[in-house]
Formats: structure tokens, sequence, C-alpha cells
């Protein structure tokens, strides 16, 4: 057990684990942050995206401990106008990628406020929804102020 | 008064005949479109706690004291563990508990595919459990492994009885007709893949086993858990309120289920049984593979006069036989028709019903083959379907069926192919190409809601059906607040979990809506009619003048307009319904169209789908919101089946290859086309007290052929087989190039 310090959501954690534990397993298994979800826990699916000091992080495949930055996880983003733009939209159904789908939409929209189609597309691509609502996502994000 | 009654079910295109009690059902359906909630745009009443991450999955759960289980599978395709030991893994720091075959239902010692479950151990982690897996020593006995369909057909290896079906004589119509068409066809096993993995919490209290566990279907989970533990169904509990997916491989328990609750009973802790993303993709389910011989023989003029399939279902070592051949027998107006159906039982991972099993496959096929005759002959494909469009499903006339008005809805997406062949250049070769798609979703009994109206003058609906994310929840609320007169914002949906409602349906075979509506309404005319009671006895009124809408209890002469809750003061309503019979002698069925338009580059054997419009006939639509989402998924999804998902086996071992998300390759959203989608949204006016039909599945079964079709158009070159990867691409083209030019369409 070795020490690991995070700043998540703003606020300090210090707590023991293991050398090799994922970020993801520390915000849900250690911190309780269960919006963060795991769905394929080998950084392909991209359900697991938290942001570290803004930038979107796959947290499953991020070695707890290896992390220096601030955190910000779906928790610390529930009132951001990009919620309520996926909620109008539609852009979810079963809604285990959702978190993920709007941690990234949120660093992209924090660096590109109107983004183009292409854009969307191409920053989003790392995220997988299996029920499909990717038109909608596209359109939550393109009208994420509204 | 309860009367008992004999009616047909059917689930995923399987017809038995039941015994079912039913309320009398006497409303009226809704005079069709839109109306004050129903038929109009909702956001989904759960939509934000899903986006914020508050939602609590199976995989959220954890219980004090909870256990990890990790399951030993077998590595070869074929095998039966003759000794195994578990005593070093329960020796293992952390290890509580272990079962091996034979010890719960799903645990065998004869393994009959790479991947399937042997032993389970649980420790404190999910890590010291896959540790204590390794020091499992088990004596393997390697058998015989059969991995090739076609080999199983020679061997009669028959996973069920062959099916056989023939009307008229269709040989003789076959030497009659002036043209034949030809086709061999195949498509790929593909795998579910649904974001959350199977998956179960269990946790004993006393004699009482509570499941928390992702299911499409809370009743079912409940009867299977007391069977394999042996123990009164009323003493299983099943909690499912958010599930992240199933698309149909989560219709029944499973043995990860079984292993938990019974490694629960052993430890006298909760126990979590979570599949892994690889094992997922192992030993999850899949659409099996298909090969399908098809025939058509037609006059001149265009008339279809015979219509013959052979199809080989791959289904792996567990599975059932899906009516693969069921597009060909009801699609189009055919008098002689002949098919034979061949489920073999291969040693490769189980199939499971997958979104329209076998239709899906099918429909490939048959609107592949339908659009080569429409070349032969050449007629325009839209036209054909015209020409032999069905009156009937094999002589019992449909409930509704309005695939003519679709035909008339996509006219518009099919003129575009002039302009959109004329986009082609010399690399990337354009063309539009449609299916059309008939298929179940009727839904039917039993199905039971209870509607309870609060002095608050707000509705709670409850029952124990589960929302997998399709927005039932919403679209029972809607048609509770349509029937009550109360604002959607007044409603909510209590539902997933067997202790806490009535019994529900199962969310899948495009039923939930069709079921589960007709009762959550019935319920409701029940409350509102108490409601009207109520509001006549306090103000002295005759029931028949006085209406609820807009949340007030209102007179025929104005006099009266009181809100529920003032009228409600101290009194709790409690409205019942139960969702009545599908109407006898008739075919409840659902149709639809998709136009696709596609851009193929011909020198490396890439396609881009770049336009799908999907015009769908499913009765009357609830959510028009959520039935948009309903269709793009659809489509989404099938387009991942007909470009880029196959599930790959090592051909030698029988090992999956595909096993990660990297490797199975779902679409993302770099590969969705633009897709329109429109409704006929007629209410079937045979079918329960609200016209609508499911629209789960519809969207995904026509899309590979729409797909094919419009890769015809585009290149003149036939693509037989999913997916249509680089290789089947360039082969089609190849082919295309060596045969005979035709008078169809091809390039600029």
């Amino acid at each position: 057990m070795t020490e690991v310090r995070l700043t998540v959501n703003g606020e300090e954690h210090v707590l023991d684990a293991p050398i090799g534990a994922s970020l993801a397993s520390i915000l849900r298994e250690r911190i309780g942050l269960t919006g963060t979800k795991i769905a394929c826990n080998e950084g392909h699916c991209g359900a697991c995206t938290v942001q570290i000091d803004g930038t979107p992080t796959l947290s499953c495949i991020t070695l707890a401990h290896s992390v220096r930055g601030e955190v910000t996880t779906i928790e610390g983003l529930r009132d951001h106008p990009l919620v309520a733009a996926f909620v109008r939209a539609d852009a979810v159904q079963c809604g285990f990628c959702t978190p993920g789908q709007v941690v990234s939409a949120a660093a992209l929209v924090a660096a590109n406020p109107d983004p183009t189609v292409e854009e969307i597309r191409h920053s989003m691509a790392g995220n997988i929804c299996r029920c499909g609502t990717y038109p909608r996502i596209e359109e939550a994000i393109l009208h994420w102020r509204d | 008064m309860a009367r008992l009654i004999r009616t047909e079910k059917e689930v995923e295109g399987r017809f038995e005949t039941v015994w079912i009690v039913v309320e009398e059902d006497p409303l009226e359906q809704w005079p069709a479109g839109p109306r004050d909630v129903v038929g109009r745009p909702a956001a989904r009443k759960d939509a934000a706690e899903r986006v914020r991450g508050e939602a609590r999955f199976t995989a959220d759960i954890r219980l004090p004291g909870m256990l990890h289980t990790a399951v030993l599978r077998s590595p070869h395709a074929h095998a039966r563990a003759n000794k195994i030991d578990l005593a070093p893994a329960l020796a293992l720091p952390g290890v509580r508990g272990a079962l091996g075959p034979g010890e719960v239902m799903g645990f065998e010692a004869e393994a009959g595919y790479a991947g399937a479950p042997v032993a389970a151990v649980a420790a404190d982690t999910f890590g010291q459990a896959h540790a204590a897996l390794a020091a499992i020593a088990v004596e393997w006995e390697q058998l015989e492994a059969v991995l090739d369909p076609e080999e199983a057909v020679e061997r009669k290896l028959f996973a069920a009885d062959p099916v056989h079906y023939e009307r008229g004589d269709f040989e003789r119509a076959l030497a009659e007709a002036d043209v034949v068409v030809e086709g061999t066809y195949r498509t790929s096993v593909v795998v579910h893949n649904s974001m959350e993995t199977h998956q179960s919490v269990c946790e004993w209290v006393g004699d009482t086993l509570t499941v928390y566990t992702s299911t499409q279907y809370v009743w079912g989970v409940r009867d299977e858990v007391a069977e394999a533990l042996a123990i009164p169904a009323d003493k299983v509990r099943v909690v499912c309120e958010y599930m992240g997916g199933g698309f149909g491989s989560k219709n029944s328990a499973g043995e990860f289920t079984f292993a938990a609750a019974e490694l629960a009973r052993r430890t006298g802790r909760p126990v979590r049984c979570a599949l892994t993303r690889r094992e997922e993709n192992t030993a999850a389910g899949n659409r099996n593979a298909t090969i399908q011989k098809l025939t058509v023989g037609a006059r001149s003029d265009g008339t279809i006069v015979a219509l013959g399939g052979e199809y080989v279902l791959a289904l792996g070592w567990g599975g059932w036989s899906t009516q693969t051949e069921g597009p060909l027998k009801m699609l189009y107006a055919c008098d002689n028709v002949r098919t034979d159906r061949y489920a073999v039982k291969l040693n490769m991972p189980p199939m499971k019903a997958f979104r329209a099993p076998g239709f899906v496959e099918g429909t490939f096929g048959l609107e592949c083959l339908i659009d080569e005759l429409a070349v032969q002959l050449d007629i325009d494909p839209l036209e054909l379907r015209r020409m032999n469009y069905a009156g009937s499903n094999d002589g019992t006339p449909f409930s509704s069926k309005n695939l003519m008005d679709c035909y008339e809805l996509a006219e518009k997406h099919w003129e575009r192919r002039h302009e959109v062949r004329a986009r082609s250049d010399a690399t990337w070769k354009r063309g539009v190409g449609m299916a059309s798609q008939v298929w179940f979703g009727g839904g039917g009994p039993p199905s039971y809601a209870w509607v309870r109206v609060g002095s608050d003058g707000r509705a709670q609906v409850v029952t124990a059906m589960q929302d997998i994310g399709t927005g039932t929840r919403t679209a029972m609320a809607q048609i509770a607040a349509e029937e009550l007169g109360l604002p959607l914002d007044r409603v909510e949906v209590s539902l997933g979990d067997t202790s806490r409602g009535p019994y529900a349906t199962l969310s899948a075979g495009s039923s939930t809506t069709p079921s589960m509506g007709p009762a959550v309404r019935a319920a409701a005319a029940d409350a509102r009619r108490q409601i009207i009671e109520i509001a006549a006895q306090r103000h002295e009124l005759e029931e028949r003048v006085i209406n609820v809408q807009h949340g007030l209890a209102i007179s025929s002469d104005g006099n009266l307009a009181q809100p529920i809750e003032e009228l409600l003061e101290n009194v709790q309503i409690l409205g019942k319904g139960a969702r009545g019979p599908n109407p006898t002698g008739m075919s409840v069925l659902t149709f639809g169209v998709q136009v696709a338009e596609v851009a193929v580059d011909v020198e490396t054997g890439e396609v881009r789908v770049e336009r799908v419009a999907a015009v769908h006939d499913v009765g009357r639509i609830i959510n028009t919101l959520g039935a948009q989402s309903q269709v793009e998924g659809g489509v989404i999804q099938g387009i991942g089946h007909t470009l880029s998902e196959v599930r790959l086996l090592d051909p030698e071992t029988g090992r999956t290859l595909t096993t990660s998300l990297d490797a199975y390759r779902m679409p993302t959203i770099a590969d969705v086309p633009e897709i329109v989608c429109e409704f006929v949204d007629k209410p079937d006016e045979h079918l329960t007290n609200l016209g609508s039909k499911g629209l789960g599945e519809p969207p995904i079964i026509p899309i590979a052929a729409a797909i094919a079709n419009a890769i015809r158009d585009a290149t003149g070159a036939d693509v037989h087989e999913l997916p249509i990867s680089r290789e089947e691409m360039l082969r089609a083209l190849e082919a295309a190039q060596r045969k005979e030019p035709r008078g169809a369409p091809a390039a600029v």
C-alpha cells in the first residue's frame, strides 16, 4: 500500500492503495464516485473518461499514483449546461456510457465553445455508445448553450 | 371481474398458447394523431440521473462485506474436466468460497466451448479471486470439437429438429418461371457488447434472496433463480432499476447469477459476479452465423411465383433455432414457397437472442435476392416490391399493415438516387438501395399495472417492468398522464423490482410498449373513473358530466373546475389494469422500409454509408422523440453488423480472437450517416386500447440489405456476405467485372 493524493472535483483525498490501482477503481471503490463507469477496463470504450486538468483521460488505464493534476469527474460536472442539453436532445438511452460522453464533451466545449460537426465527431470518436445515441449526442453538443 | 381466456403469446417470433386471466378491457382507442401528451416529444423521465451519473446500475451496487467472483473457463472448445481440485484456491488469501462443476446450474464438467464456465471463486477483491483461478488444478480430457456448420449438417448434429415449410408447388412454379435468381448469402456472428457487462449481486437476508442484476426480465430471473436454488419463487426478489443495455442477451438469469447466489449462500456474504469485457465477448451470447441458399422465380412482368430457401444456423453450444425464413415467407405475396432450416450445435460460444433474431439475418438474404431479381427483370426495385405486396400472412389477415404508406413516404428518398449516382467519380461510386422489413412486435398478455393518485394530485405508475434504456418508463408515464388528464411532470413510474409492483412482461421482442402500455392505460382509466365518482359525490353531479383535464375535475357546464389535489384531500386512489388479449385470427406485425445511400471506393473496397432514410409502421407512436432515438440506434447498430462487426474464432482451437473492443469493432460517432426517420403513425385499430406496436427491433432489420443493394446500385457488384469487409467488397467488384454486363444502372 502506498499513499495516493488526489484532488477530485476540488476536494483533496489522501488514501493508501496498491501500486497499479487504476484511477477509475480508486474513484469508484474508494471515493464512492460511481458516475465514472468501467465498461471495458482496458481503454477502448471511453465510458471511464474523466478530466485531468481539463484534458479527457481514460481513468481505467491511468495509474492512480501517477495522477498529478486536478481530476474532474461527472460528479463535478452535474450542473454543466451539457447535462440539460443531453436531456433535451434525448442523447441517452441506457445511459451507461453517457457520463463519459458528457465529460469528453465538456472538455471539447471548454476548448472550443462552437465546435463544428466534424470537430465533434473527431473529439467524441473515443466514446462508444452501443445504443447508438450518436446523432442525439451531436445535436446536444451543437446546441449545448441553448 | 377476472376473466379467464386462452390466447396465443409470441416472443421473438416464438408462439405458444397460454391460459391467462385478464380484467375487462373495454376502453376505446384514442383517435389517431398527437394528443395532449401521447404522440408528442418527451424528454426521458430518467434522463437527468443517467446523464449526471447518479443512476445506480448493477455495476454500481456496493454492499457491506461484498465479495467478488472470478470464473474459471474452459480453454478448450470441447473438453471434460475429469478431476478438479478447488482446495488450493480456497487456501489463498482473501478467498471465501468456491464452487465447481455440477454444483450450480450452468457450471458443467463437459465444456462445450472455449469460455464455458467450469468453476468460480469468491474473494474479498476481484484481484484475489482472479489470482485464485490459477491455483485450481483441472484434469482436462479433450473431446472432438465441431466448428464447421456445413460439416455439422452432414453429420446431423442438430440443436433442434430441422424445420420444413411448404405452401403451393415450389418446383413446378420455379420450372414455369421466366426468370430465376439464386444466391448464397452468409451472415457472421456478432456480439451484443452491451456497455454494462452481464452481472449480478446476490444477498441473502434470512431465507430470502435479493438479486440485483442487469436484466431484461426481472420476473424471469426470479423464476429461474428459484428453480436453480430449489427455493420458492416468492423468496427471490429481483431488482433492476437501471441497466446498461441488453439487446436480447439479458433475457435470462445466466450462470453468473446462479454462481453469485450460491456463493452468497455458502459464505454468508453478499456476492457480486460480473463478466469482464473479454468474457462478455466470449461467453455472453451472440447472434448466430447463417448460410442461406435462396431461390426466387418470377414472371417477366415482375410477379414473384416461387420462393425457396435452405438455411443453416450455426448456433454454438446453446441457443435456439430462430425463424430465419420468416421474412421470405411473410414479406411478399407468393403462392409457392418452400423452406428448410437446419440449426446445428457447434463447439462455439452459445447463441442468444439479438435484436430481431433470425429476421435480421433472413432479411439480408431475401432483400438482396429481391433486388438482384429487380436487376434481372429490369424493374424498379420499389415498383417490384409494390407489385408483390402481401395482402395477408399466408391467409391470416393482418391486424394492420401500412407498408404501402411506408413505400409512399420513402419515394422522395428513393428519388434521390439519380442525383446521388451523379456524384460518383472515378474512385468513389455512389448509389442508393432499399430494403423492406416485417417483424412481430405486437406484445401480449399477461402484464399488469397499478396507478396511484395521491392527495398531492400526482400519479405514480407502479409495475414491475424494467426500462433497459429504450425509454419505456417515459412512454408509460405519457400514457398514464394522457388518460388521467395530468401534465407529464406530475406522473412518475416505479419499476425494476419484483417486490414493488405486479407482474410485467420482459423487455424483449419489441413487446414492452405494446404489452405494458395497454395495462398502464387501463389502470389509469380505472383511477380516472374513481376520481370522477368522487367528484360526482362531492359536488352532487352526475358522473357523465364530469371530466378530468389538465389536473382539474371539470363539469361540462363549466361550473366545476377543481384541482384534483383539492378534490382528493386525504384520499388515495388505486387503479388497476391488465393487458387484454391480442386479436384472434389476426397476424400482428410491424413493417417498414429503409433507403440507404452509400459511397464505395472501388480501389480499396471501403464502403461509407452517407444517408439512411428509415420509414416504419408500428402503429401509434407514443413518444416521437424517443421513437426517433430507437430508430437511429437500431440503424447504427445495424450498420455495425453490416460493415465492421464480426466475432472471429481461431479455426484450430475454437477460441475467440476478438475479445476486446479494439478487435471487435462497433460503430463510433464518426461512422454515423445522416439518418432521417419517419413513421406512418396509424394506430392498429384491432390491437388493444392503444393501437401501438413495438419499435425496438424493426429498425435494425432492413439496413444490411439496404446497404448491400445501394452497393449494387453504385457498382453493379453483388455482395453476399456480412460483414461487407473490404475483402468481400473487392471480391464482389471483381466478380461483377467478370460477369456479362446487364441492363442495370452501375456507375456514371
